[in-house]
């Protein structure tokens, strides 16, 4: 497909995609401008594109109604710890059911496989219940132990596992010749050679992590324990109602960090997934 | 010197340890997969043998009552006046989202396949909203979705009256599948890219030799050659659908009415907000039961979509 295109069939692609955009970009575009707007022009009348002036005071405010820092943190360790978990487990499982020859691996793949089946929504319930008899309801314990070996993590071992098996596997043998154990070879020459994998796997994980909302609001109870997404719904005024522009300026603090690192890394970002073993 | 060579060979065999290369192995690979093996066992396989026990009891929290009454939820499920309701809305929802989704990510997909300047930019916008926060999305769309909101703001702009889009079931229900569709459409029309990127070039020339039109070559060429992206995708989309909580709470709460509350949400409120352990158990087995008989169903399919498998 990839000829020179006719110009005007460049112009009509070009024009197509800009229209495409709009709600993929605008979005993030009005949660940003809207959070810097003064509350009487947040619900303007003809919509202000372009802030007409600017109030910073709701990013402050966003920090006197929620432990807002303590919710960024809890938000930012919780997601760096399943993310590491996850790279290291499904990483060593996946090498394992790629690599090595042992009775019952086969059988125990299905298994594994099994636990794609099975989201944390099904099992919910027992959750909850396993861990209120442990004494770990409102801690961090169930959303870094339940995404680490869950659904996600066999997803991450299934994306592993496929890769693995497209590596050659001379340069292993080699150094199984010279004597090198299993575990040496997987740390030293297997895993550094999996780094695009990994690196899909760490970003999916990371996400999942930074977006998981049904878990925190069944396990938590406290605001200082609450995550990001969590928190975020918590700016109300006493009826209830929506405090937009605070709400919109946390909204902002949540995405924007996440949003950049993306940008500065959009080429590893965007290979790493296209070169899972999800390509078929 | 055959008789030094039987010794050595009688000594070799006594002297063989029992950690050969083949134990040493097989036992590394089990080491490895342990600690996955493990924590699926305990969060995941026995919790779904819990949630079917649990399903066959009464247990109202609150009323702390936990009684073993057999197939009553079951029966309960039958008798639902909601539940038809629920599963409308969750097939509804999910049919809109997977048919939307592919569809857009196969169109976006082959635009970003053009030899085009700057398509880089076009593919990093396009894809950024999966990195946004999905509460954060949730609540922009929210506030632009309100009935003074952005969007009716610029409609009323160019003359148009808009719906109170999250108050009316309809639109409430198109609002919840679109939000979703533009948050993660950008997964799959990157993977659909590096699909396409993967077709070989010399089937396009020598169709175009052929005098196949470019409609054609897409039907002939690109989409059975594609076919297990589809299908992989397909799969990951429809299970990924009937998993969606976080939107449906923050722009609905399965309202108007129970308009929008997909099976998740209905399944969250009978057991959270009621305290019905039992019948949200039950209710959890449902999704189980639908999830399972989805992808078992995909990929049965395999053999008829699929062209080919590497």
């Amino acid at each position: 497909m990839k000829t020179e295109l006719a110009p005007r069939t460049k112009v009509l692609v070009y024009g197509l995609m800009c229209v495409l955009l709009i709600p993929f970009v605008f979005p993030t575009w009005w949660m940003v401008t809207s959070s810097v707007k003064p509350i009487s022009q947040i619900f303007a009348f003809p919509p202000d594109i372009i802030p007409r002036s600017f109030d910073f005071t709701t990013y402050g405010r966003v920090f006197e109604l929620q432990p807002f820092a303590q919710q960024y943190w809890n938000s930012a360790y919780i997601a760096a710890l399943v993310t590491i978990g996850t790279m290291l487990f499904s990483s060593m499982a996946g090498y394992a059911f790629a690599r090595i020859r042992f009775p019952g691996a086969n059988l125990l793949f299905m298994v594994v496989l099994l636990g794609l089946l099975i989201p944390s929504e099904v099992t919910i319930v027992p959750l909850f219940q396993m861990f209120l008899s442990w004494g770990m309801i409102n801690t961090h314990w169930p959303l870094v132990l339940v995404p680490i070996f869950g659904a996600p993590s066999v997803f991450a071992t299934f994306v592993m596992r496929q890769f693995f098996i497209a590596l050659p596997v001379e340069l292993e043998e080699a150094a199984r010749v010279d004597g090198l154990g299993r575990f040496k070879i997987f740390w030293t020459i297997a895993l550094p050679l999996a780094r695009p994998a990994l690196a899909a796997v760490a970003i999916f994980t990371f996400l999942h992590s930074w977006n998981l909302y049904l878990e925190p609001i069944v396990f938590l109870s406290s605001p200082d324990r609450f995550t990001l997404p969590q928190a975020l719904t918590q700016f109300t005024d006493a009826y209830g109602g929506a405090l937009w522009n605070v709400q919109l300026a946390a909204a902002s603090m949540t995405a924007l960090p996440v949003l950049i690192v993306f940008i500065i890394a959009q080429k590893q970002f965007v290979e790493g997934l296209a070169h899972t073993g999800l390509k078929g | 010197m055959t008789s030094s060579a039987t010794s050595m060979a009688v000594r070799e065999k006594r002297k063989r340890p029992f950690w050969t290369m083949e134990r040493r192995d097989a036992a590394a690979g089990y080491l490895f997969i342990a600690p996955q093996l493990a924590g699926i066992t305990l969060f995941v396989l026995i919790p779904l043998g819990l949630v079917f026990w649990y399903s066959l009891h009464e247990w109202n929290v609150l009323a702390s009552t936990f009684r073993f009454i057999g197939t009553e939820n079951y029966e309960r499920l039958l008798t639902d006046r909601d539940l038809p309701r629920v599963l409308g809305a969750t097939a509804i929802f999910s049919a809109g989202l997977v048919v939307l989704n592919m569809s857009l990510a196969l169109l976006l997909a082959v635009l970003l396949n053009q030899k085009l300047a700057g398509i880089t930019i076009f593919r990093t916008l396009f894809f950024s909203p999966v990195v946004v926060s999905l509460v954060a999305w949730t609540i922009v769309w929210s506030f632009l979705l309100q009935n003074n909101g952005g969007i009716n703001g610029m409609l009323a702009a160019i003359g148009v009256e808009g719906p109170n889009w999250l108050r009316n079931p309809t639109t409430a229900m198109i609002s919840v599948i679109v939000v979703q569709v533009f948050k993660n459409v950008g997964l799959n029309m990157i993977l659909f890219l590096a699909a396409l990127q993967g077709v070989p070039r010399e089937l396009y020339e020598a169709a175009r030799v052929d005098g196949a039109s470019p409609f054609k070559q897409f039907r002939r060429i690109t989409l059975p050659l594609i076919s297990p992206t589809v299908l992989l995708t397909s799969i990951i989309t429809i299970v990924g659908s009937l998993q969606v909580f976080a939107q449906i709470a923050v722009l609905t709460q399965g309202g108007p009415g129970i308009s929008t509350t997909v099976l998740v949400y209905y399944l969250y409120q009978q057991a959270f907000q009621f305290h019905l352990f039992g019948y949200g158990s039950t209710l959890s087995i449902l999704l189980f039961v639908i999830v399972a008989v989805l992808t078992f169903a995909q990929w049965q399919m395999r053999r008829k979509i699929v062209f080919y498998e590497n």
